[in-house]
């Protein structure tokens, strides 16, 4: 690449002064007046979410309304900041629309004032049980409010659509012998 | 009309006044600061304050919701929030002086007010009457002097804090305020030249300035901006020193010195600097209107007498008093809202490029133009 | 009235004045300077001296006292602060004292002020043009030595504040 030396002008006495540049600058800034408004009145006005937003980490329940976290514990220990607390609770047999699955958790605690929002829970989630989705205002008076329990995580959280419908494919399975 | 006035005890008349100065200069500093957070707004393409309303209010259909997106009330709410909040003190400050300065930084700011005029009036001869608290005929050399106390506000804001930022800050503002003086003087004694025309008396009265803007005939009617160019320009960058307003708020620099000098102050002693700041502007600017921008006179080369005769109201001082004080007020809010824009426009120098602009070339260039001005005023009035 | 106000500034003037050579802290002492110009301007506006009095605030209170302070608080006053009387210092004083005895007891035993002619005073005071025409005739002398005086000042700063060639290893 060649390398072609440029000659500066020397500033002409207008430039010097400054002077004109300071008045096309005022003219700059004398249109932004009447350019509309590029900010949102916030509470009133919401900014769009994109797709792929990391908001706060929430459980979802698969589309016939059945938790899909089998407490495996995984999210916890990925967790960088070790926001998550999990106690694993055993699935009775008696429920039949979740045959197959043998664990639930009893307590899912994420402490929202340690989450980093880094993600790292929903990617190593085996079941699709744990999603940031757009959530973005959360607050709190106390440190205990800032703790998002279950039932708040669920309720946060929602259904998302499935496409694996993985319990009934196990159920399915074992329903045939488990042959592979 | 106004006779019983005059009749009052002096020391009840000089009491009215200053009360009036107070009532008047408050509020307007307080609208100016109102008025730069929504044209900063404005310029920045946001809403600026827009949610202060208050409830009685808002049960008017339109012109509720139109001054609440004015954001007329944060007026009221900034003042209230900074009256009842609590006033920290720190520890490691000197409490006499930490104290004082902020009354410092107020008092020169309302003396000065008191020689401005700000309208006038014919009496039954036709002679223009200055409307002015103290009519002194040394108007300008009096807003200079006590204006140039309010240095001490700065720099006693700064020692008293004891700590580092305050400090820098009042180092940079004393010596800023020093520099630019010398050049603002100078800009502004071509003026004076022309209007000290021999045969005259000696004056440096401010009123004086403005009659020598409503003469007849062509260089008679122009306003000193168009005769003495130069003059008007380095007393307007001067002057943006004076009142430490960007591009050079050296004291307060909030990028670099987080608030200058008043780092430690909060509540109501931080908003008295601020009152000092916003009058010392509005005083600025009412002095550059009066010596370049033809005070009251409502256009260039058609002062206030031939307006008053083309309205037909040459008669009625009451309404010609009026309309002068509006003329003047909204030649200063103009240039009060230039403050702002400049503001927004240009970005704050380096401290070196203001010394060396104020020493090096506003200096020189006062003085040059002094030369030839007295030279031309020598060979044109001799 | 006018008698009352003249005690209470010239009161007020040696008050501050007092201050300024007894206070310790030289940021007080620089501001009792700025209260005692003051007064004097007050004694100059009671005078109808308004010329005088707003020059004598823009010029020594607006500015020199500005740059007085300016300095000080560049210096560290702590170690001197403290220190006693010197040599010098002790006979620098009791010489000014005694010029200053003498001044006074010179002035009260055969002082002669010829009371002043009312209107030119008058004249003085206000009217600027006056006043800039006594400049620039009868007191053409004194402005001009005055100016002299401050140009050997301001000769000797340059000369101090000057880098010298050659000398720039010492720092
Ligand atoms: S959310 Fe996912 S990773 Fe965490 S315990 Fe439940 S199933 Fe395991
Ligand atoms: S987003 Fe990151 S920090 Fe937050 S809970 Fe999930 S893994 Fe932990």
């Amino acid at each position: 690449m060649a390398v072609i030396p440029l000659e500066r002008k020397p500033l002409t006495f207008a430039e010097r002064t400054y002077l004109p540049q300071i008045a096309s600058g005022l003219w700059t800034t004398f249109k932004h007046i009447f350019q509309p408004q590029v900010t949102l009145s916030y509470p009133e006005q919401r900014p769009a979410i994109p797709p792929g937003y990391r908001g706060v980490p929430t459980l979802v329940r698969d589309p016939n309304g059945r938790e899909k976290c089998v407490s495996c514990q995984l999210c916890e220990f990925v967790c960088p900041p070790k926001a998550i607390r999990i106690t694993p609770g055993e699935i009775p047999a008696d429920q039949a629309d979740r045959a197959h699955v043998e664990k639930a958790p009893q307590a899912f605690d994420i402490d929202m004032l340690r989450c980093i929002y880094c993600g790292l829970c929903q990617e190593v989630c085996p079941e699709e049980a744990i999603f940031l989705q757009n959530q973005y205002s959360l607050s709190g008076y106390t440190r205990e409010e800032m703790v998002n329990h279950k039932d708040k995580l669920y309720e946060l959280g929602g259904t998302l659509p499935d496409q694996h419908y993985k319990w009934d494919q196990k159920k399915t399975a074992a329903e045939h012998g488990n042959t592979h | 009309m106004f006779d019983f006035f005059f009749q009052l005890h002096p020391v009840i008349q000089g009491l009215a006044k200053g009360l009036a100065v107070i009532m008047v200069i408050f509020p307007l500093a307080g609208a100016c600061s109102l008025a730069e957070r929504k044209v900063s707004a404005w310029m920045q393409g946001r809403p600026g304050p827009n949610r202060a309303i208050v409830p009685w209010i808002a049960w008017i259909p339109f012109l509720g919701v139109f001054l609440q997106k004015l954001g007329v009330f944060h007026l009221m709410s900034d003042g209230g929030k900074l009256l009842f909040k609590e006033e920290p003190v720190p520890g490691h400050v000197n409490k006499f002086y930490f104290i004082l300065a902020p009354a410092l930084a107020i008092m020169p700011a309302f003396t000065t007010v008191a020689v401005v005029p700000f309208g006038a009036y014919f009496d039954a001869a036709g002679a223009a009457i200055p409307l002015v608290l103290a009519n002194v005929d040394i108007g300008l050399l009096a807003v200079f002097a006590v204006s140039s106390l309010g240095i001490y506000s700065l720099i006693l804001a700064g020692w008293a804090s004891n700590s580092k930022y305050p400090f820098l800050g009042s180092i940079r503002a004393s010596a800023q305020l020093i520099s630019y003086e010398l050049a603002m003087t100078m800009s502004v004694i071509p003026v004076f030249l022309w209007i000290n025309a021999p045969g005259q008396p000696g004056t440096m009265s401010l009123a004086k300035a403005v009659e020598f803007q409503s003469l007849p005939g062509f260089w008679g009617g122009s306003w000193f901006i168009v005769l003495m160019p130069i003059s008007a320009l380095i007393f307007l960058i001067s002057l943006f020193a004076e009142t430490n307003r960007h591009p050079f708020d050296m004291a307060e620099s909030e990028s670099d010195l987080v608030g200058g000098f008043h780092t430690e102050y909060g509540a109501f002693k931080w908003s008295l600097f601020f009152v000092a700041e916003y009058s010392h502007m509005i005083i600025g600017s009412g002095v550059f209107v009066l010596l370049f921008l033809g005070g009251w006179n409502p256009l260039p080369w058609v002062p206030l007498s031939t307006a008053a005769q083309l309205l037909g109201i040459t008669g009625l001082p009451l309404v010609v008093g009026v309309l002068s004080i509006v003329i003047f007020l909204a030649k200063v809010v103009a240039m009060i809202f230039f403050f702002m824009w400049v503001r927004w426009t240009v970005p704050r120098f380096r401290y070196d490029q203001i010394m060396k602009l104020g020493w090096q070339k506003l200096l020189p260039l006062s003085i040059a133009n002094l030369l030839f001005y007295a030279i031309a005023i020598a060979v044109i009035q001799k | 009235m006018a008698q009352i106000l003249f005690y209470a500034f010239a009161l007020f003037t040696l008050a501050c004045a007092v201050g300024v050579v007894v206070n310790k802290n030289a940021v007080n002492a620089a501001m009792c300077l700025l209260l005692a110009l003051v007064g004097v301007a007050g004694l100059f506006v009671q005078l109808d001296a308004y010329l005088l009095a707003f020059l004598l605030l823009l010029v020594y209170a607006g500015a020199v006292v500005a740059l007085f302070l300016f300095i000080v608080m560049l210096l560290d006053t702590k170690d001197t602060a403290s220190r006693g009387f010197r040599k010098v210092s002790t006979f620098a004083s009791v010489f000014a004292l005694g010029l200053l005895a003498t001044g006074v007891s010179a002035f009260a035993l055969r002082g002669r002020l010829t009371t002043p002619n009312p209107n030119l005073a008058a004249a003085v005071g206000t009217d600027l043009k006056h006043y800039a025409y006594q400049l620039f005739t009868t007191y053409l002398l004194p402005v001009q030595v005055i100016g002299f005086l401050l140009l050997i000042a301001m000769l000797g700063v340059i000369v101090l504040s000057k880098r010298w060639e050659g000398l720039d290893d010492i720092k």
